[in-house]
Order: C-alpha cells, then sequence, then structure tokens
C-alpha cells in the first residue's frame, strides 16, 4: 500500500485524493482524521498531518471548528484536472520513449491506441461470446 | 518546537576508548525519534547519560533545561527500558510492574493489563525463568504504561517474534496518539520502525551521522541500474555512496532527489531507477562514511 521511495505525507494525500476520484469520499463529506489515517497506514500521526494539511493548502479539504475535516466544494473538479496534467507527463512520456526504441511513431501510437479502444469496446458488446468459454 | 533533551559538546571516554565524540544534539517534545547505529556506535552509552545512569566525560546535557543527575524531579519523568535490564533473583514480573507503578507518576494499571494480556506474559513465573521474549515484553510493558514525558526504549524487540513486535509498534503508535509524549526508540530493525518515527538520529562511531525528518528521507536517494557506461556517464558530478557491479551492468546508489528532466534522461538513455529503503539509505551512508574518513585512532586529524 505504501511505497518506498515517496514522502509519506505526499502518498497520504493521494489516497484521500482518490476516494475523493472514484466518488467513494463526496463533497461536503467528512474527511478520515489524521488518527484514523495515522492507524490505518500504521504511520506516525505527525506525517498523516502533514498530509492532511497539504489538502486543506490546497482547497481540497477544509475544515469546521470542533468537528473535523470536510471535502470542500469542487474538491472533484479540482484533483481532477491536477491529475489530468499529470498523467502526460507520467503515462503518455515514458510511452513515448519506449515507442521511439521499439521504432514506432506517433501516428503508429494513436493507431494502436484506438485499435485497443475499439477491441475493448466490442468485447463489452459481446459479452456472451466471452462467459461461454 | 520546544526541546526536551539539550546535548552540547557530549564526549564520553573509557580509558582509550572514545565511546561518545563531541556531538550536540536537541530533542524535541512530543516526537518519536529512531536512534539508530551500528553495534558500538555509543546508542546506548548516550541514553544512559541522558537517563543519568552513566557520567559524561565532559558535555552539557539538560533534561527539561536541568542536570539530570541526582534530580528527582527529572527522573520521575523519564523512563528507560534497557535492553540488558537486570532484575532482582527472585523478582516475578508483577514485582516488576508493582515498583514501576509506585515509581513513574503517570502510570496506566489498565494499559499494563491489557498489554500483559496481548503479549501472553505469565506474571507468576520467575523474571530469570522467561525467554527472551518475554524478558523483552516486560520491558515493553513498562515503557508504555509509564508514560512518561520521555521514554527510550532500546532495542526492546529482543527475542519478540514477529507478532509480539507488530503489537509493539500498534500498542505504542495508538498510545502515542491519544497521549502525546517523546519517545527515543534504539533499533536494528530500520524498515520495521521506518513509518513510526518522525526524526531520525544516526550516530557512528560516536558522532551524529544524521539528525533529520524521517519523511524527506525517503526520496533521498536512488539506485541507477543499466549498462556500466551510461550509469557512469549519468551520475557525474552526483554524490555517489554505494557502487555494485555484475559483468557490465552497474548499480549505483546516488544521493539527491530526481526532478523530471533526470527521470527523462534516464528513460531515454535506458537506465532502471529502484527506490532505496530507509534502512537501505542509513546502511550505504554509515558505510560510505566509514570508506571516506580515517577510523577513530586518527581522531585527531580530523578536526
Amino acid at each position: 500500500m505504501i511505497e518506498e521511495g515517496r514522502a509519506l505525507f505526499l502518498q497520504i494525500a493521494e489516497s484521500v485524493e482518490d476516494s475523493i476520484i472514484d466518488g467513494s469520499l463526496a463533497e461536503e463529506a467528512q474527511a478520515p482524521s489524521t488518527n484514523e489515517l495515522a492507524a490505518f497506514f500504521r504511520i506516525n500521526p505527525a506525517t498523516a498531518a502533514k498530509g492532511v494539511n497539504m489538502l486543506v493548502d490546497k482547497g481540497v479539504l477544509y475544515k469546521r471548528r470542533g468537528i473535523g475535516m470536510f471535502v470542500a466544494p469542487g474538491a472533484g473538479d479540482l484533483v481532477l484536472a491536477e491529475r489530468r496534467t499529470a498523467f502526460a507527463d507520467r503515462f503518455v512520456e515514458p510511452l513515448l520513449i519506449e515507442a521511439k526504441k521499439l521504432g514506432l511513431g506517433p501516428d503508429d501510437l494513436s493507431r494502436l491506441i484506438l485499435d485497443r479502444a475499439n477491441a475493448a469496446r466490442g468485447a463489452a458488446n459481446e459479452p456472451t461470446e466471452g462467459v461461454a468459454r | 518546537m520546544t526541546n526536551v533533551i539539550e546535548v552540547s559538546g557530549l564526549t564520553k571516554r573509557y580509558r582509550d576508548v572514545l565511546a561518545v565524540d563531541d556531538v550536540s544534539f536537541d530533542i524535541q517534545k512530543d516526537t518519536i525519534y529512531g536512534l539508530l547505529g551500528r553495534n558500538g556506535a555509543g546508542k546506548t552509552t548516550v541514553m544512559s547519560i541522558l537517563t543519568a545512569q552513566n557520567f559524561a566525560t565532559t558535555g552539557d546535557v539538560r533534561v527539561f533545561g536541568q542536570n539530570p543527575y541526582e534530580n528527582a524531579s527529572v527522573l520521575a519523568r523519564m523512563c528507560f527500558v534497557r535492553e540488558s535490564q537486570k532484575y532482582p533473583d527472585d523478582a516475578l514480573p508483577a514485582h516488576a510492574f508493582k515498583t514501576a507503578r509506585l515509581f513513574f507518576p503517570n502510570w496506566d494499571q489498565q494499559l499494563a493489563e491489557q498489554l500483559i494480556d496481548d503479549f501472553q506474559l505469565p506474571l507468576k513465573r520467575r523474571i530469570k525463568k522467561l525467554s527472551r521474549g518475554q524478558l523483552s515484553a516486560v520491558g515493553v510493558i513498562i515503557g508504555l504504561a509509564s508514560r512518561a514525558e520521555i521514554t527510550f526504549f532500546d532495542e526492546p524487540y529482543l527475542g519478540l517474534d514477529a507478532v509480539a513486535r507488530q503489537i509493539f509498534y500498534d500498542r505504542l503508535l495508538e498510545d502515542y496518539t491519544k497521549h502525546p509524549r517523546t519517545v527515543i526508540l534504539s533499533s536494528h530493525l530500520i524498515d520495521e520502525v521506518a513509518n513510526l518515527i518522525e526524526r531520525v538520529l544516526v550516530i557512528d562511531r560516536g558522532r551524529i551521522l544524521l539528525d533529520e525528518d524521517t519523511d524527506s528521507m525517503r526520496d533521498r536517494a536512488v539506485n541507477v541500474v543499466g549498462d556500466e557506461t551510461a550509469v557512469d556517464a549519468f551520475v557525474a558530478g552526483r554524490e555517489v555512496i554505494h557502487r555494485e557491479k555484475l559483468g557490465r551492468v552497474a548499480s549505483v546508489t546516488v544521493l539527491g532527489a530526481l526532478g523530471d528532466d533526470d527521470r527523462e534522461r534516464l528513460a531515454q538513455a535506458g537506465l532502471d531507477v529502484a527506490p532505496v529503503s530507509l534502512q537501505q539509505l542509513i546502511v550505504r551512508i554509515t558505510q560510505h562514511a566509514g570508506s571516506a574518513e580515517p577510523s577513530l585512532n586518527d581522531e585527531g586529524a580530523l578536526r
């Protein structure tokens, strides 16, 4: 669950953001507390607090005095926009580099992506065939 | 951040052995520290001086702003769980806990009983007859239930199996969350405690090698693996702390976090990057310090 080599507070913040993106943590819902996060991930509470504070600074969470942390309105769009920007760096860039090694140009790549996407859609449309085997 | 311990210029010499060599550091309030280092590095000596169980040769030690020697008001607020704690010959665990209860003002009997249950510790067997793991459990229970403002655990896990160690880590974290206090944990099982400790103090041959925030150490170094020429080209100008070779493939540990351009360069060159765990990093840094500096016997030349 926790990876080596990356700051823990970033990983804690990302796990909360993941819950917001997949909808399990709705806007205006109460977010897990620092202590709950520390206990769940078995990490130092100060580190968990650093992750939560980062989300507050970014406007993803906000504090209701005496009650706890809540998901800010618009947090979903905010996180999604940020992840989409990072998507090109994290996934497309390495894809291009590996493709170049194999002699595949950008046009070949886009054709491959479309073929795969179509195949996946086709398989989804004929579910009975998959079940029969 | 308030400091509960302040050490400056601490030196401890045993005849011709320099166990602690002019160290200075502070310990912040309500923080869990990992005190890490090889056997004989000086960890136990430092802890016993801080708890007034040993004398400094020179230097100044302040605990809660005071000198701890024969200072009952300071000593009652500290608990030192020694790895080699000695008990009277006919003592039972029950006796040890009763004594601790009298000594530590914050003692929590309920927590002690819960821990006795967790560790399945036989209360009516003489401590002398306990297994190494059960003996460690006695120390761990006293260390946690005393709820002292500063608690030192010196390799508290000896003989404890993996389940019992996990119980110790979980209970420590749980109780620390409810009752924040300062904990100094000396351990060789670095990867096991890496996520519990907020700061690391690495001591090597009597000197402090590192005094840092644990989380900021996590991306401090990387392993670069691949064709030797390509690896060498990438690591040129960086601080290399370890190097291994197998045929034409080299694996090199370099200090410094990688930026996006670094990662792109690595990918272009077909090199792999692997993270370095806290344990690996500390092993490498300690080895690197050992090879880069003359041995302790040449200490005069270092200053």
